[in-house]
């Protein structure tokens, strides 16, 4: 489903961001990207985003190549990724509702449907009381199911989350990732980007390990490796 | 695309200059101040021009002819001066004529003293045509085709009054341009600032949009109804100002300057407002439009 053959990015000359990277990850998967911070987790997040374009390497999507897809063909791409952010990335002056609504609004879908699909997808991250609160009404717990309903609510295959608990409590973090580990289970290959050592120790996931770049370790129900 | 998108993109368009009203404030302030200032330039030069056109339709060169020229022939003379380009009007004087309008205006009221000279027309042989030009600059070349027509005596011209409205003329245009250009200047100035703040608020917003997978069409179209908007309503304002503020001002000068009315025959509201409406309307969708499209080019490359 997600395949990158040694791909490298550098931003300028220097120290690559990522250097030679080699990862597979199958359909329905639930993989966590850990590392500290310039390991090239985030550059990792913009590649498959198709936000940068990598320096050397093939990254391959749903069996689509990304070096290929031109820049009029990325909004269609992007369509079936979902994404969530570490800051949540809400249109700020829009309530819950709009938010969400405003995905389907992108691909072009009716309006009847939007006012079907939007209720259903807010009730499975629990926020089907809350349509009609604006961004700073909510809890940053709240903000973060917003962005995941926005992400699902076109059923994308692949769901991409940049930090989703890193500015979230504990037990607001906890709420985040068993929704994440939900959706995973209904069959969407989940990637979470973390430093959450205590949340990877717990879910025995798969754990791809990044540091300066590099891969240095790649586990099935893998543990943190702390580096410092 | 969807009807529902259109009106979707439509509608957001709308909301968006109340959800930044602040910035719509200043854009549509902006845009009226600028429109304000051309409206009010393009009014007075509208007035000046259409004041010169009328001096200039009061200056005539007179062509007298030959002695003992029959009246067919000063009759054919008229229809070959009335067919060249230059002319708007060639009317003929004849010496009774020519006395009669000499005497009412050297003899004010007493034209009795005049009675001296009986039955004999001191300007017998002053038979002439009144030519009237469709353009002062070209009164140069009238004379001298005038000239050079067989049966004509003697060509007067007011050289310099077509002079000096031919140079009022050049004068009113260079002003123009002038202006217009420093007001163009002044505008894009203003706009691109107040567009630059509001875009930084935006920014954000656009570069979401764009992450979840939305064209560079569906971004930019509220953008753009957003610009065409506050264009529309930042040139209508303005224009309603004008309006009323001129229709008062000719009415105003006309009353407490009465010795101006002579010399200055301002034009009716609708004349100057039937190019100026469509001109201004034009003008803030254009820049409301390009300003939009160009700063929004910006920051779509997410």
């Amino acid at each position: 489903m997600i395949k990158l053959e040694h791909v490298s990015k550098s931003y300028t000359a220097g120290i690559p961001a990522l250097n030679d990277v080699n990862l597979n990850i199958e359909e329905g998967e639930f993989v966590f990207i850990v590392g500290d911070s310039g390991s090239g987790k985030s550059t990792l997040i913009k590649l498959l985003l198709k936000e940068l374009e990598p320096t050397e390497g093939i990254i391959t999507i749903n069996g689509k190549d990304l070096n290929r897809i031109k820049r009029k063909q990325v909004p269609r791409y992007r369509r079936n990724v979902g994404v969530v952010f570490q800051d949540f990335r809400l249109l700020k002056d829009r309530n819950v509702y709009e938010n969400v609504a405003f995905a389907q609004r992108v691909i072009g879908e009716s309006t009847r449907k939007i006012k079907s699909n939007v209720p259903t997808i807010l009730s499975m991250v629990g926020l089907a009381a809350k349509y009609k609160s604006i961004p700073k009404q909510l809890s940053g717990g709240e903000q973060q199911r917003v962005a995941i309903a926005r992400a699902l609510v076109n059923e994308p295959k692949i769901l991409l989350a940049d930090e989703p608990t890193g500015n979230l409590d504990s037990a607001n973090a906890w709420e985040i990732v068993h929704l994440l580990e939900e959706i995973n289970k209904r069959g969407t290959t989940v990637l979470v980007v973390t430093h959450n050592m205590q949340i990877v120790e717990s879910m025995k996931k798969r754990v791809v390990t990044l540091k300066k770049g590099v891969v240095i370790s790649d586990e099935y129900l893998g543990g943190y490796i702390d580096e410092n | 695309m969807r009807i529902s998108t259109l009106v979707y993109t439509f509608k957001q368009g709308v909301k968006n200059i109340w959800r930044n009203r602040l910035f719509s404030l200043a854009s549509i302030a902006t845009m009226a101040a600028c429109i304000f200032l051309f409206g009010l330039f393009f009014s007075i030069v509208t007035n000046f021009q259409s004041m010169v056109k009328t001096a200039e339709k009061g200056v005539a060169v007179t062509a007298f002819f030959n002695d003992g020229l029959s009246q067919d022939q000063i009759t054919q003379i008229g229809s070959e001066v009335q067919k060249r380009v230059e002319v708007s009007k060639c009317v003929f004087v004849s010496a009774d004529e020519a006395w009669s309008d000499f005497k009412s205006t050297y003899f004010q009221g007493d034209e009795n003293l005049a009675d001296g000279f009986a039955q004999d027309n001191p300007l017998a042989n002053s038979a002439h045509y009144e030519i009237y030009l469709n353009d002062i600059s070209m009164q140069d070349s009238l004379v001298t085709y005038l000239k050079s027509v067989d049966g004509i005596r003697k060509v007067n011209q007011s050289e310099v009054a077509a002079n000096t409205l031919t140079d009022f003329n050049a004068l009113i245009s260079y002003i123009s341009l002038a202006i217009i250009v420093i007001l163009l200047g002044v505008s894009i100035f203003l706009i691109s600032n107040t567009v630059t703040v509001g875009i930084s608020v935006r920014r954000e917003e656009i570069a979401i949009m764009k992450l979840i997978g939305a064209t560079d069409f569906f971004v930019r179209a509220p953008f753009i109804i957003e610009g065409i908007m506050i264009g529309i309503i930042g040139s209508v304002i303005p224009l309603i100002l004008l309006y009323a503020l001129y229709s008062k001002m000719v009415v105003y000068i006309s009353t407490k300057f009465s010795f101006l009315s002579n010399m200055m025959n301002f034009l009716p509201a609708d004349h100057v407002f039937k190019t100026l409406i469509p001109v201004s309307l034009l003008l803030g969708v254009g820049i409301g439009f390009v300003g939009s499209r160009i700063t929004v080019r910006k920051h779509l490359k997410v």
